[in-house]
């Protein structure tokens, strides 16, 4: 089937089957393999993108229902002016070790962060209760996306 | 993984789903969330040859009263559930919402998707057989009311026929004082549940109870109603002793197996003790 998908601002036409699903088609036909495949069994979170700005799980979605849709993935997290909030928030942080979970966990912040600037602990455990992480214990998660949003608040000074 | 190949078909129309339903008969299954079907699939649990996906359907995608129920259309998204103010006309449905799966699940598996599922781990059918919730099934010749508790025929099975689909379930809203909870154990965030109870109570305006719904998940082969319980409770006073009384009696109606959630006497226990705990916070929103 013929599928009209804008990933991260760009326009693509796909010919896929219907049996593909959406991150094989991110990672396999268009090449943008920051989005992980972890368990495969739609429990890790791991291949979370954004199509039209939800946080899904691609693993769990077949491509041909993303026609017509826009789909974010990380690589579609740097804006014209260098990093997002989210994305130095982990740096600054070190919301990250072994890097499996975070482009997962990054889209969730975005998310989140669009819906609701000003999120509580309990909100960001509460959002990214869906992303598993074997490596941080989450601490360094939730710094990172606290300095995202107190960055985003100071217009983009950091937190 | 991937699946098994099949046909697929993304009409934007209620009709032209039911078109399509009706002329694949046995062979159409309708993908609604996918997050129960693609996971089968991949794992080559089910193999459907041709899938009917309604998520095009934008006008089945609802969370609204209508003379005088809570109806949840074909589309909505557990997560339009945990949002929706009008979901609050029912204690049971907006307590359970949050607990189902994570919050990626829950932005895409629908309601409806789930009750059709018939999952015995499931929430949702627990909580529309304590809020005695009918369910709307249409075919392309016309539309029927299905009682949750003919809805739900066995393990992974529904009462629907060839060519017929869920629209919506909707659930009547109690006209007096009322309180609902669903009380869930779970091992983590995005588990199924050990135990998990529905509660709803429906006072009288003599403070007795005019009517009490209770539903079990995960410790039968189907979701269950406890109704032993429920007749112990409808037409007498509300008290922490009949609340015993009644999650002992909706400990009997269970018969959990021992596996990794724990063994099965355990779960028994659970069930009674969230059965007296639901019933209690039920209370206490309806005389709040
Ligand atoms: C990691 C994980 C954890 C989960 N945890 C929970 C949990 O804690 N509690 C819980 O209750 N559920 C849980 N689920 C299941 C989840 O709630 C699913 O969303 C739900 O079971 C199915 O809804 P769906 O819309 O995704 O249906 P689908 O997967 O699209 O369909 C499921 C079945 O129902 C049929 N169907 C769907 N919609 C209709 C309709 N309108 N008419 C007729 N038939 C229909 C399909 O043909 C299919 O046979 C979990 C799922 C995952 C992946
Ligand atoms: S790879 Fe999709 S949820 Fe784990
Ligand atoms: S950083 Fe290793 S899994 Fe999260």
């Amino acid at each position: 089937m013929q599928i009209n998908i804008n990933v991260n601002g760009t326009d693509h036409s796909l010919d896929v089957e219907p049996r593909r699903l959406l991150v094989d088609a991110i990672r396999g036909d268009l090449g943008l393999r920051g989005t992980h495949i972890g368990c495969d069994t739609t429990s890790c979170g791991a291949c979370t993108v954004l199509v039209d700005g939800t946080p899904i799980k691609s693993c769990t979605m077949f491509a041909v229902q993303a026609d017509g849709s826009a789909v974010t993935t990380v690589e579609g997290l740097k804006g014209a002016d260098g990093l997002s909030a989210v994305q130095q928030g982990f740096s600054a942080e070190h919301g990250l070790q072994c890097g499996f979970c975070t482009p997962g966990m990054m889209l969730v912040s975005t998310a989140l962060l669009e819906e609701n600037p000003d999120p509580s602990e309990d909100d960001i455990r509460w959002a990214i209760s869906g992303n598993i992480c074997r490596c941080t214990g989450y601490v360094n998660i939730v710094k990172a996306v606290q300095w995202a949003a107190a960055a985003a608040r100071n217009g983009g000074e950091e937190g | 993984m991937y699946p098994p190949a099949f046909e697929y078909q993304a009409p934007d129309t209620l009709e032209g789903a039911l078109a399509a339903l009706a002329e694949l008969g046995d062979e159409g299954r309708v993908l609604a969330g996918g997050q129960s079907l693609i996971p089968m699939m991949k794992l080559r649990l089910a193999a459907p040859s041709h899938l009917v996906d309604i998520n095009r359907i934008s006008d089945l995608s609802y969370v609204r009263r209508e003379n005088g129920s809570l109806c949840i259309g074909a589309l909505a998204r557990h997560n339009d559930v945990v949002g929706s103010d009008d979901a609050k006309a029912s204690g049971v449905v907006s307590s359970a919402a949050p607990w189902i799966s994570d919050p990626l699940v829950r932005n895409r598996g629908t309601v409806c998707g789930s009750v059709a599922h018939c999952d015995p781990e499931g929430d949702w059918n627990s909580v529309m057989l304590a809020a005695r919730a009918s369910v709307v099934a249409q075919s392309s010749s016309g539309s029927r009311t299905i009682g949750i508790d003919d809805f739900i025929v066995s393990f992974f099975t529904n009462s629907l026929e060839p060519g017929e689909m869920v629209t919506a379930v909707c659930v009547p809203i109690p006209s007096g004082a009322s309180g609902g909870a669903y009380m869930k154990l779970e091992r983590k965030i995005g588990d199924y549940a050990t135990v998990g109870v529905a509660t709803q109570l429906e006072l009288a305006s003599d403070g007795t109870i005019a009517q009490a719904g209770i539903g079990l998940t995960a410790v039968n082969y189907q979701n269950t109603r406890a109704s032993a319980a429920e007749d112990l409770l409808r037409g007498e006073t509300p008290s922490d002793e009949l609340f015993a009384e009644a999650g002992a009696a909706a400990a009997a109606a269970s018969d959990p197996q021992t596996d990794v959630r724990g063994d099965a006497e355990w779960k028994r226990n659970v069930v009674a003790v969230y059965t007296r705990r639901g019933l209690a916070q039920a209370l206490a929103s309806a005389t709040s």
